[in-house]
């Protein structure tokens, strides 16, 4: 972001800072702590790959395109938790993102000055819950609400496959539902920010032309902040395919694919959460471990497309204050 | 005709934008409202103060669960804040080159990581040579993921020290280590606060990494190497249990959970008072 460069008050690059050596020392000792966190995700990385060698070992590729889960036979295929992380996370985005954008457009455009704050602050509280409470209020709270709801929809709209099948109220769409709440922070926080980085030059052009306060949003700003906007959106999926116990206490746990969005399922969060201790046969943890390394690889690679989009937003933003 | 519609899918627009955020806060105002209703009854002294019960004997608390939470905290924090602090300052005054730019790309992937995989890595690494569940895990599952948060706010805000406060220094013969410890991090004070309170108020509910680390514990634990109760595993474990009076245990639990986070960030919040961007 902004903040990675260009400020140009760097110390080092002006010669403010000699040459005296226990500087010089002091600053290898910063940079070792610095580097830690590069070492961490070398661990990470190294530390999952070794461990689920075996595993890797045995099942080879059919691991991610098998769908039996069998303890018992020491069968193991992640399909079923690929897929019902994959569903539940992009069940979320399909609820939260309108939402965020319609609350970041009002943060960013709409709200008076005086409502701006609070709002975002409360906004910024739903990030705060611990997402342990979202579960418990999702167990007690959200599902037997859904029930009659799944119910309804499976009588009125039964005839589509994603409406079939029996209202437990726990299930993917729960899942979908409480992720959804998680994610609302981030896409608005990122959303909101991006928004209000669009040079007030854009805007003044569109209501230059007569534009109304929505025209000058939808063409000019919105085309100008869409990468940022699509950036803060993989985000959030980011967080919703690595959310373990919110989606643990509501989804059912149960490694099937369904069509239906009423049906349990599991997620590799989930699975990690409620196996991992009672995994007893090495292969059976090796399993799990190469399941905790298909959700790194994956939270991996969402976060550093979404890092980029935000690069490239704020690398924009620069040059049109430059110009 | 056409300026009509144009001002009717304007209107149409930002009512919805109103709408979207009122959605937004529904579910806010809704866990609030049911931790609270939930929660008070349960509530007593009896919750701070004793053990947990089995099942069928009434009373009970989560006195030992409080305490673990405290003292995985305080573990997190002894590894996540130095690491952190020092590394930012390491990013704002030495960091605009190619090796800055990749701790903090490598900070940013690291917040990404799922928790649950932060606390199988801690697993390796810590509680299979020990060969048991312990507090020093937790504590250093939680202190991992406090790092990212601590190291880019406290950048941030060692950044926003003017230049000439260091100039100022170093003009009256201070070495580089006094100017950083005693004028430039003494100015970026508040903010460095700010990002350690954020940084404890996210792990303070961590539940995920905790379960393969720290495990969980009925009683008070012996000692740092040994499993040790967290209030969020607790309430889990309650969450997912048959029982109505663990239930109501749970919701407890999650008041003073909630109420304990929430309070750090609005302290947060209102140290820095808009001087952070809301992203980190």
């Amino acid at each position: 972001m902004s903040s990675t460069d260009a400020t140009g008050h760097s110390l080092q690059r002006r010669g403010v800072f000699g040459a005296n050596v226990g500087d010089r020392a002091f600053r290898w000792c910063l940079l070792i702590f610095a580097a830690t966190v590069l070492g961490l995700i070398v661990v990470l990385a190294y530390e999952l790959s070794r461990a689920s060698l075996p595993a890797i070992r045995q099942f080879g590729w059919r691991f991610i395109v098998s769908s039996t889960w069998d303890p018992v036979h020491r069968v193991f295929g992640a399909l079923p938790f690929i897929y019902g992380t994959l569903v539940s996370s992009l069940l979320a985005l399909l609820i939260a993102v309108p939402i965020s954008l319609g609350t970041a457009l009002f943060l960013a455009e709409l709200a008076p000055r005086w409502l701006r704050g609070p709002v975002s602050f409360l906004v910024e509280l739903l990030a705060a819950v611990p997402s342990v409470v979202y579960g418990l209020w999702g167990i007690f709270v959200l599902v037997p609400l859904l029930r009659p709801v799944e119910a309804w929809l499976g009588q009125h709209l039964g005839v589509v496959p994603l409406f079939r099948g029996p209202a437990y109220g726990i299930g993917m769409l729960a899942a979908g539902l409480v992720l959804a709440i998680m994610v609302i922070p981030f896409i608005t926080a990122v959303s909101r920010e991006v928004l209000q980085s669009v040079p007030v030059s854009q805007r003044e052009a569109a209501y230059a032309l007569g534009a109304t306060r929505w025209e000058a949003m939808r063409g000019p700003v919105l085309r100008y902040a869409r990468a940022g906007i699509l950036g803060g959106v993989m985000l959030g999926l980011g967080r919703a395919v690595g959310e373990t116990m919110a989606v643990t206490m509501v989804i059912g746990n149960r490694p099937d694919i369904s069509a239906s969005l009423f049906s349990p399922g599991y997620t590799l969060a989930s699975a990690l959460a409620n196996e991992f201790l009672e995994a007893t046969v090495e292969v059976h943890t090796s399993a799990l471990l190469e399941l905790a390394l298909i959700l790194f690889a994956i939270t991996i690679v969402i976060n550093i497309v979404a890092r980029l989009m935000l690069w490239s937003v704020s690398r924009g933003t620069t040059m049109g204050v430059r110009e | 005709m056409w300026e009509m519609k144009r001002k009717v899918a304007n209107g149409l627009m930002w009512s919805g934008a109103v709408v979207a955020t009122a959605a937004a806060l529904v579910p806010l105002v809704m866990v609030l409202y049911y931790v609270v209703i939930q929660g008070l009854p349960a509530l007593s002294l009896a919750f701070f103060t004793h053990l947990p019960r089995p099942v069928g004997e009434p009373g009970g608390g989560m006195a030992n669960a409080i305490v673990g939470t405290l003292i995985l905290i305080g573990l997190a924090s002894a590894l996540g804040l130095p690491i952190g602090i020092l590394g930012g300052i390491y990013l704002a005054e030495f960091g605009n080159n190619r090796f800055g730019w990749s701790v903090r790309f490598a900070a940013d992937v690291l917040a990404g990581v799922p928790s649950i995989v932060v606390g199988i890595l801690v697993w390796a690494i810590v509680v299979v040579p020990m060969q048991s569940f312990s507090a020093l895990a937790g504590g250093a599952a939680l202190g991992i993921m406090m790092i990212p948060t601590v190291m880019r706010t406290t950048e941030e805000l060692v950044r926003l020290v003017p230049v000439s406060q260091r100039e100022a220094a170093l003009s009256l013969g201070a070495t580089q280590r006094r100017t950083i410890f005693k004028v430039v991090l003494v100015a970026a004070k508040g903010g460095v606060i700010t990002g350690v309170l954020l940084a404890v108020a996210r792990i303070a509910g961590e539940t995920a990494p905790l379960l393969v680390t720290a495990l969980g514990n009925t009683f008070w634990s012996t000692g740092l190497d040994r499993p040790i109760a967290s209030l969020p595993v607790q309430i889990f474990n309650y969450a997912i249990s048959p029982y109505d009076e663990w239930h109501a245990q749970a919701w407890a639990g999650a008041l003073v959970l909630v109420t304990l986070v929430l309070v750090l960030s609005a302290a947060a919040r209102y140290a820095t008072r808009g001087r952070l961007r809301a992203t980190r």
